[in-house]
């Protein structure tokens, strides 16, 4: 009886190992990602339909928590030689990435895997984020915004404000005026903005042309420095801080909650937020609002492209060659235009590709929701230039720290606006000094 | 007759206390050492490149004048957040001692804010004076006319992380209070009452030294918690702001380590803390031992 059972279980685990052998298993690709919520949902959509097309390979996404807890993550399973295929890195620790040494281009990966793609048929504005000094691309873009103006149409009913233009940026000096009058009739706050340094520093010197940072705001040399005490950067914040005495602005916060809650509220007129915030605002705003562009100054007569925020797909070393197919398969599959579709219709992140923004034209869904193509509008109105196409500095993440602080320093009336800058510029100067000995 | 045991064989004592060794050296010494000498090193975070620097990393901590506006917002906010948390303890430990009815469910309902975990702490005091939507700040505004913004201003800021903080840490020297008191002899306090010494004479003059010994005990530990463990309360109230004035010692460590990826200056900044830790702890055993003893 015994010997009997012993056979039959020695012939199952035969039969098992057979069967292994004969349908081989498909190769796992992993993806580590800081999606949740509802964006999760949208990304687990695009690997869904990836694994059911095919049966070669399965990509297996992880969400690692918030973008730096992922980046976090991603470094020490490298040095752990542990890295997943594939790691979503936000766009101020493109620099850390790219130098890293631990990184397959993905320009190189797609060459080596025989896709031929026509990166001039991808939004110049959010590649122009990722590639290096010879304009090659190191990551895949997969989310990316830009901030635009939210207005409460209500308010500006009531204040017998005309709806502003959803393609011409309004004037620093009409929102001024418009803000002026929100407040006499009634407004609680005038505006407000999130993400003050990416949205009144970064955003606003890539849409006047002006350096942030030297050396092409960092991209041909670690011995840039930064550039941000200028007198239109420094006249923007003397201008914000003045409107803060008669409430036609004020301070909310580094991030996008207390902004948010104040526009959502009701109690904010106007907010300048990233275009990825579109969801929770329709969500949650009980009044009627739009978007505009960014206002900008009188003097600027051709504005320039606003920059993206958000983040891109690095491919990380190390891993068998028969992997990478897979990888490239993946990366050629989330460009293709059905995806890019999904992709901005749930989430509201830019397309990529110009293909899947004529797309979605055609369908007529900027005709059903106009405000979706501000955004789109405005980071490509025009060729990025070199002052317009990106940042990219060392030590990013503490660099906006400073700048942040500093502002906030501004709006207690701690310091002077040109003190603030000043300071924010030899701070973060010797920040990238640091980075620059790290990395020399 | 002392009765002793003894291992026959010396190899067993070794067996024995090597599970505990080897979990000290893998979980305490050996991140100690890296610390140590990342401390002296500049690298990236993917560990490709690492070059030795001597204390480059300290002198660019210690010329900062960030880092030492840091250590003193660290040492104010310790101070406040332990000063407040020991008073409010000591308070309500007295009171509870003389409760008549009902004193184990007093005592109970008081030590369970100490279950709480520090960034529910935070986001709980939060909701109470957040500018925009906590109660207690429109109370503060609108009732008492108070100009409380602790998104702007760094006071209000700082008052706010140091009231999360302590209101745990309150419950946690009410046990300790709590049983610094029972020890403390009845015979003396009846002697005094009946020498004619009223309840806050003999407080001061018989409870409040006899308790010495816990008062600097809690001072050790609360000033350690402050330091070390309400990280989560920055995290989630202020992120260190506004303008940096809530940014501790341990805060910036994350910060930079963390978040920034600067391995080397947050590492010669861990040193900074370790050196620090050991000092104060150092400084308790003596005390302790030496100074604060109440003999009768």
């Amino acid at each position: 009886m015994m010997k009997k059972l012993m056979m039959l279980m020695v012939l199952v685990v035969l039969a098992v190992f057979a069967a292994d052998q004969v349908f081989a298993k498909p190769i796992e690709i992993h993806w580590w990602h800081a999606m949740r919520g509802a964006r999760g949902e949208t990304l687990k959509k695009i690997v869904d339909a990836f694994n059911a097309s095919q049966k070669d390979y399965v990509v297996v996404e992880t969400n690692k928590g918030d973008y730096d807890e992922t980046v976090n993550a991603g470094v020490a399973a490298y040095r752990a030689k542990k890295q997943p295929h594939i790691l979503q890195s936000f766009e101020v620790g493109t620099l850390t990435m790219m130098l890293s040494g631990a990184i397959y281009p993905v320009y190189k990966l797609m060459a080596d895997q025989g896709y031929k793609v026509d990166w001039s048929g991808y939004l110049q504005p959010v590649l122009s984020y990722y590639v290096d000094d010879k304009n090659n691309l190191l990551s895949m873009p997969f989310n990316s915004s830009t901030p635009v103006m939210y207005y409460n149409v209500d308010l500006f009913k009531k204040a017998g404000i005309d709806m502003p233009s959803k393609t011409e940026p309004l004037t620093w000096d009409q929102l001024g005026d418009i803000t002026a009058k929100l407040v006499a009739a009634g407004a609680k706050k005038g505006m407000v903005t999130t993400w003050q340094s990416w949205i009144q520093v970064e955003n606003y010197s890539a849409i006047h042309d002006l350096p942030f940072a030297s050396k092409a705001n960092g991209y041909e040399g670690l011995d840039c420095e930064l550039k941000i005490n200028n007198p239109q950067v420094v006249n923007h914040l003397t201008r914000l801080k003045s409107w803060m005495a008669d409430g036609r602005f004020s301070y909310e916060g580094q991030k996008y909650q207390g902004a948010q809650a104040a526009f959502v509220g009701g109690d904010a007129a106007i907010m300048m937020e990233s275009i990825s915030g579109i969801g929770n605002v329709s969500k949650n705003a009980q009044f009627a609002w739009d978007l505009a562009p960014l206002p900008v100054e009188a003097s600027m007569k051709n504005p320039q492209n606003s920059i993206i925020g958000g983040a891109s797909l690095w491919v990380m070393k190390g891993h068998p060659k028969k992997d990478y197919k897979g990888v490239a398969a993946f990366m050629n599959f989330l460009a293709q235009t059905d995806m890019q579709e999904l992709w901005h219709m749930e989430t509201g992140y830019l397309p990529i590709t110009i293909k899947a923004y004529e797309a979605l034209k055609e369908k007529g869904y900027f005709k059903e929701n106009p405000y979706q193509e501000v955004g789109i509008n405005q980071m490509t109105r025009r060729n990025p230039t070199k002052n317009s196409r990106g940042l990219r500095l060392g030590y990013f993440v503490q660099i906006r720290n400073i700048i942040n602080e500093e502002m906030e320093l501004i709006w207690n009336g701690s310091k002077t606006p040109q003190q603030a800058m000043d300071d924010a510029v030899s701070r973060s100067n010797e920040k990238l000094r640091e980075f620059e000995k790290t990395y020399k | 007759m002392i009765k002793r045991s003894h291992f026959t064989s010396q190899t067993l004592a070794y067996l024995l206390i090597l599970p505990q060794i080897l979990v000290t050296l893998t979980f305490f010494y050996w991140p100690a050492v890296q610390g140590l000498l990342q401390s002296v090193m500049l690298s990236d975070p993917f560990g490709q490149r690492s070059s030795f620097v001597w204390f480059y990393n300290f002198i660019n901590i210690f010329t900062d004048p960030l880092y030492l506006k840091s250590i003193g917002i660290t040492l104010g906010f310790s101070l406040a957040t332990a000063v407040t948390s020991i008073t409010f303890g000591l308070f309500l430990a007295s009171l509870a001692n003389r409760a008549l009815r009902g004193k184990a469910l007093i005592r109970t309902m008081l030590i369970w804010p100490y279950a709480v975990a520090p960034a529910i702490s935070g986001i709980l005091w939060l909701f109470l004076l957040h500018p925009s939507f906590g109660v207690l700040a429109f109370f503060l505004k609108d009732r008492l006319g108070i100009d409380w913004n602790p998104l702007l201003s760094g006071t209000d800021a700082l008052i706010m992380v140091v009231m999360a903080s302590a209101w745990k840490e309150v419950s946690y020297n009410f046990v300790f209070f709590m049983a610094g008191l029972q020890a403390v002899p009845h015979s003396l306090i009846e002697a005094a009452a009946m020498d004619g010494a009223g309840p806050f004479r003999r407080f001061w003059t018989i409870t409040f030294p006899l308790l010495s010994p816990t008062l600097f005990f809690l001072m050790v530990m609360n000033i350690i918690y402050a330091f070390f463990e309400t990280f989560g309360v920055i995290h989630t109230v202020t992120q260190g702001g506004p303008g940096g004035a809530t940014n501790t010692l341990v805060y910036k460590v994350y910060q930079d380590g963390f978040i920034g990826l600067n391995l080397g200056s947050s590492a010669a900044q861990s040193v900074v803390l370790m050196i620090l830790i050991v000092t104060i702890t150092v400084l308790q055993f003596r005390f302790v031992e030496r100074k604060v003893h109440y003999s009768l």
